[in-house]
């Protein structure tokens, strides 16, 4: 039923601190790993040994520059995965009624079954959280591991979800955001943690910790030393129809 | 977002498929006999094959009448039902109109205005979209809604009410694009608000997450169409609404018709596949694009 809960007993979800995150990529292949390996369809990776190879991943991690007028600029490391949000616009959209978000603990899901991969979700969701995998043709999404958290078979430490357990900065906290007294939710109190885009009104239930203030050197712009080359990340020029049209309309 | 050629026919051809249906309900043309089946045989298959190519888009088509389920909540639900409940309600008239000469005028007024809401149906399917804030807006449905029903005047050969409703469709469409450059900036969302690092200072990507391409980046992050979409507007405004009413401002004429039609369609095409290539998703702000 893609009709939202109008409350949900518990909203578990995650807290990322951004002050401690080294930018490791390990949270994203631990994730890779248990997801490929458990719940649902394997998370593909296609042309895997070729010269564009791509896959689908549930958690990624960018890294931004905040450049800042009286302080040298900052790098931030910014793992991005569901939010869970509580007014979730990829849930309403689904036709199928394959997305739905649970009334028990808030999870956000997929049923595999009935996906009939429209892509859909994925364009209404505002964060890119949602990737539709090139092999089995359904929507790939986090499930906050809902196959580690309740299960008896794992050592009680491992019940939290794969990305939380592998970080080595500690820089992932699993909980109850609905709870006040949570160690999430105290943890978001203290540290002022935040939404990502509020003004999407998606309410998301993952909160972000915002780096704390450091690096006051005196130091002149550093930016201009960083700056990427330029074009390095852009899609290769078009081919086929696309090239073609490309070149057309330049002609014009 | 990446312009899927399924769907820029299924939202072309079904859109002038059911504002053909819409009029013939209507009963601005009343056909009977072999012309009904013309008719309508048209607007039954414009329509059928808009949303045989949707099906295309999708990575599990065999489970498609599933898409069936969820008009409460979903636009995307919604535009299947209405569209198979127009073309249910709207066959008994027609063939009534064809096999019997006689037709149905409430059952093809009922059709008629069920077809005008299947394609308010399809617009809201990206209207509804606050990631694209392009699309989010009121002007979207009025250009879907009017290109259905200028194309299918036209298909009618309702020359007089087809020149109309080109005039009218160039002013939506012009609306629509003047509305949504500023649609973007006026979402409020930038790379600050994406990353939450805004009130730090000026946020910028430094090293995306992956060195290649996926999923995200080409079905929400497509640029070619940005870089020319001055000129294709030019295009789909000329061909799509202007020329054919101009063509329509002529004595009648087959000749005049046929052409306006031609140019009206590939006018559109071009209209279609602008609306998807150049509306910014939001989830470009966390790949510096």
């Amino acid at each position: 039923m893609t009709q939202l809960p109008q409350t949900t007993q518990k909203k578990l979800g995650l807290v990322i601190d951004l002050d401690t995150c080294v930018g490791c990529h390990a949270c994203v292949i631990s994730c890779k790993g248990w997801n490929t390996q458990a719940y649902g369809a394997p998370l593909s990776d296609m042309d895997a040994y070729g010269d564009q190879p791509e896959g689908t991943f549930l958690n990624r991690v960018h890294s931004f520059e905040v450049a800042r007028d009286q302080a040298p600029p900052m790098v931030v490391h910014f793992p991005k995965s569901c939010l869970h949000c509580d007014d979730a616009p990829c849930v309403t959209v689904c036709p199928t009624g394959a997305s739905y978000k649970r009334s028990e603990d808030g999870i956000v899901l997929v049923n595999e079954d009935a996906c009939i991969g429209c892509g859909l979700c994925a364009w209404a969701c505002p964060y890119g959280a949602r990737e539709m995998d090139g092999a089995s043709r359904v929507m790939k999404k986090c499930t906050l591991c809902v196959d580690r958290i309740y299960n008896e078979n794992l050592p009680e430490e491992d019940r939290e979800p794969a990305c939380v357990r592998t970080c080595p900065s500690n820089a992932r906290h699993f909980g109850d955001l609905s709870d006040p007294d949570s160690d999430v939710s105290k943890l978001v109190a203290a540290r002022e943690g935040f939404d990502l885009m509020p003004e999407q009104d998606t309410a998301p239930v993952n909160k972000y910790l915002p780096p704390r203030a450091r690096d006051n050197l005196d130091i002149p712009d550093l930016a201009s030393l960083c700056d990427p080359v330029p074009g390095a990340a852009d899609a290769p020029a078009a081919k086929g129809f696309l090239g073609w049209l490309d070149r057309a309309l330049e002609k014009i | 977002m990446h312009p899927a050629p399924s769907l820029i026919l299924f939202t072309t051809l079904s859109g002038i498929g059911f504002g053909l249906l819409a009029w013939l309900g209507f009963g601005l043309r009343t056909p009977t006999g072999f012309a009904a089946i013309v008719f309508f045989g048209l607007g039954y298959g414009l329509a059928g094959i808009g949303l045989i190519a949707a099906a295309f888009h999708l990575g599990h088509p065999e489970r498609a009448l599933l898409a069936f389920t969820q008009w409460r909540s979903s636009w995307l639900s919604r535009e299947a039902v209405l569209s198979a409940a127009t073309l249910a309600i709207m066959a008994p008239h027609a063939a009534a109109s064809a096999f019997w000469d006689t037709p149905l005028p409430v059952l093809g007024w009922i059709g008629g205005a069920l077809s005008l809401v299947t394609i308010f149906a399809t617009a809201m399917i990206y209207a509804q979209i606050r990631a694209v804030p392009r699309w989010h807006h009121w002007s979207t449905p009025p250009v879907f809604v009017l290109a259905g029903l200028a194309g299918g005047a036209l298909l009618a050969a309702k020359l007089t009410i087809a020149l109309w409703l080109m005039l009218a469709l160039s002013m939506a469409m012009v609306a629509h694009w003047v509305a949504g450059d500023r649609r973007l900036a006026a979402s409020g969302s930038d790379a600050g608000t994406a990353t939450g690092l805004g009130g730090l200072g000026r946020v910028r990507l430094l090293e995306p997450p992956h060195s290649g391409r996926n999923y995200l980046l080409r079905e929400m992050v497509h640029i070619v169409g940005r870089k020319h979409a001055h000129k294709l507007r030019l295009i789909a405004l000329g061909l799509g609404a202007l020329a054919p009413a101009l063509l329509l401002m002529l004595p009648a004429s087959y000749a005049a018709a046929f052409l306006a039609l031609a140019l009206h369609l590939a006018g559109m095409l071009a209209q279609r596949w602008l609306f998807f290539a150049e509306a910014e998703h939001v989830v470009g702000f966390y790949y510096g694009r």
